[in-house]
């Protein structure tokens, strides 16, 4: 017999009389200011919120902040129309200094935004470049995880990501690095 | 280097049993505070978390009952995560050991550079956190078969350099000092000397792995959760390294014990908000990778572990403790971790919950592990999926009396405890000679030779016994 079908067949045989799942629309009943809430538990964890109008906005936020004869790239057309780096060798990356997407939804209760690789333009892309900026419509913040991945469904992707905040680590003393492996720095946009 | 309180560089329980290396631990007295203060900081932040949540607790009870219905039906899960997974492009691989699991692995590595391992520098692996291979001995296998695997995680890449493992599974170099981080840098990436600040050495580290990043061919990741609905599986990390490490990669491997099984997506929804809250009292962690399909030219691979989980399935007593997702909230409240440090555990995983699964794994080996406990149960009052841990502790000291493998020492003072508590003649006797020694020669208990007077003072001797003040005050 094969390694699968002994741990099959031993699971089988050990395995306790079957348990019900647990009713889950009981959970995630929390009320916030969803705007609110998200900008806090974000700028807690190290991100920057902006709320925008339009997308000069962003453009003079950028211009003015960040490098911009450092290497840019954006899935959008308003701010790059070039696209061949989404198809480029991921290691081709490298040397991005600032990725400008757009998140699906985000999450007040943890600052979290869902990207999928059809954001992202290239997977390995929202964790190379430096740092990341995040155009959130508004009006797609849910309160919790459960309304979250009501909102996935049943959509398929290939990769996605719960996004919050920019890369950290603590393995030093317990004090608190931005910019382990992963982007520098988060900001996101709220138009 | 030398660290004052150097412990044995390996798992090894033949180096000492837990009170022993806990000894050692405890010589810099200093240090143990600072241990126990670190992680109880981290205790306060998960409960500083967890206040925030009004269903906190019926979120623990959600999740408890939904990994007890994993637990029922593993069987059919695991077979739909395969055919699922499979459809979507995954190869399945099952092992049922440590050293089939390494073998798969090689096997995928020699399968990639078909049969001819390239002698170049380049040609390794970055793996991100992963107790599972810590529990196979993944590294040291790959080493001998001249593969070499860079782990990429921060703490556990300071561990690696000083060849030590992890001491904590979600900070693995909790029991170092930044200065001896400076130093061992110093030493391996040529850092300053003597610069001990924590965002310069992290910077350093970004440099040195972001290069092993662009240049290994393949990475392996862990699994926080594998979803039988999808057939997708999630890796939950701060720093962004699975995700370098699998993006870049020609292959990607991620290794996972059978029970990290959950049913759909929408469970996600429970564990993601539990875990990261339980283990560092963070909302969520930065990333929460969802990996379905490998991208254009790449290969994913899952092997799926049983290495002794099929067996804890069967033992009534201790399967609970196959629904545990590894925050490790349990050592981190956990006096006795504080106080003693993860190597004093000598298994992959320590703490409360690696002392009830290592005995599984291997009775003589890990007999000593349950007795670390005071059995205080703080680690059940904290765990985000209800494990009865601490009764499991208890429960497996007396499975490992009754099969012969309590500790000599226990079983004659229990043998001389059990004469004197059963024969009232020789308690009453036991207790005069007592009270009269510790008050006329002090020097028979106040001593090293009686543990009870490690780090603290005896107690006056009463004046007269329970037995005797009750006789004479009885109306």
């Amino acid at each position: 017999m094969s390694s699968r079908e002994n741990i099959l067949s031993k699971i089988k045989q050990n395995q306790p009389e079957l348990l019900p799942l647990p009713d889950l629309s009981v959970l995630g009943s929390e009320k916030y200011d969803l705007v609110e809430k998200f900008t806090e538990i974000l700028e807690g964890i190290g991100g920057k919120v902006l709320q925008v109008s339009d997308f000069e906005e962003i453009k003079k936020y950028i211009i003015s902040n960040y490098p911009i004869n450092a290497r840019v790239i954006s899935t959008l057309p308003e701010f790059s129309e070039n696209k061949d780096w989404q198809t480029a060798d991921p290691h081709s990356l490298r040397d991005a200094e600032f990725l400008i997407i757009k998140g699906q939804f985000a999450v007040a209760e943890n600052g979290a935004i869902w990207l999928t690789e059809s954001e992202m333009g290239q997977r390995v892309a929202p964790f190379i470049s430096q740092y990341l900026a995040v155009i959130i419509d508004k009006s797609t913040i849910l309160p919790t995880m459960h309304q979250a991945y009501e909102e996935i469904g049943s959509i398929d992707y290939g990769f996605g990501v719960f996004l919050a905040g920019p890369s950290k680590t603590a393995d030093i003393e317990q004090s608190l690095v931005l910019g382990a492996h992963g982007a520098r720095g988060l900001v996101v946009f709220l138009v | 280097m030398t660290k004052s309180n150097s412990l044995p560089l390996t798992h090894n329980s033949h180096l000492g049993t837990h009170s022993e290396r806990a000894e050692i631990f405890n010589k810099d007295f200093d240090r143990t505070t600072w241990h126990d203060q670190t992680l109880y900081m981290v205790r306060q932040k998960r409960d500083k978390a967890a206040f925030q949540i009004d269903d906190w607790e019926l979120l623990r009870e959600t999740a408890s009952q939904i990994k007890n219905n994993v637990l029922s039906n593993m069987h059919d899960y695991l077979l739909q995560f395969e055919e699922n997974a499979s459809n979507n492009g995954i190869k399945i691989h099952w092992a049922a050991d440590a050293k089939e699991h390494n073998e798969i692995v090689f096997g995928i590595i020699s399968d990639y550079y078909r049969g001819e391992i390239p002698d170049d520098t380049f040609k390794g692996m970055v793996k991100s956190k992963s107790m599972l291979t810590e529990e196979c001995h993944m590294n040291e296998f790959l080493a001998e078969k001249g593969i070499e695997v860079i782990d990429t995680d921060l703490g556990e890449r300071i561990v690696q350099l000083a060849e030590e493992p992890p001491s904590h599974i979600v900070m693995p170099c909790i029991h170092w000092k930044k200065e001896e981080i400076g130093e061992l840098f110093h030493k391996h990436l040529g850092t300053e000397k003597g610069n001990k600040d924590p965002q310069y050495l992290t910077e350093a580290a970004r440099q040195h792995l972001r290069d092993k990043f662009l240049t290994r061919p393949i990475a392996l990741t862990g699994v926080n959760f594998a979803v039988a609905e999808t057939g997708e599986f999630v890796v939950c990390t701060n720093e962004g390294n699975a995700d370098m490490g699998a993006h870049l990669a020609d292959i990607h491997i991620a290794s996972m014990g059978f029970e990290k099984i959950i049913p759909q997506k929408k469970h996600l929804g429970v564990f993601l908000r539990l875990l990261a809250r339980s283990a560092t009292g963070q909302p969520i962690t930065t990333y929460s990778s969802h990996f379905k399909k490998p991208r254009n030219g790449q290969q994913m691979h899952i092997v799926i572990v049983d290495n002794g989980r099929s067996t804890q399935l069967g033992r009534e007593d201790f399967r609970n403790s196959l629904k545990c997702i590894r925050c490790a909230a349990c050592f981190n409240t956990c006096p006795v971790y504080r106080r003693s440090g993860g190597h004093s555990y000598h298994s992959a995983v320590a703490g409360p919950i690696g002392s009830i699964l290592a005995p599984n794994l291997d009775m003589r080996a890990n007999a000593d592990l349950p007795f670390a406990s005071t059995l205080c149960g703080s680690c059940s009052n904290v765990c985000p999926v209800k494990i009865d841990i601490h009764q499991q502790l208890y429960k497996w000291r007396q499975v490992l009396v009754q099969e012969g493998y309590s500790p000599t020492s226990k079983t004659l003072a229990m043998k001389g405890m059990s004469v004197v508590l059963s024969n009232p003649g020789i308690f009453k006797f036991s207790g005069k000679v007592g009270r009269m020694l510790m008050d006329k020669l002090p020097f028979l208990v106040n001593n090293r030779m009686n543990p009870w007077y490690k780090q603290r003072e005896m107690p006056e001797p009463p004046e007269e016994s329970f037995r005797d003040w009750y006789k004479k005050n009885r109306k």
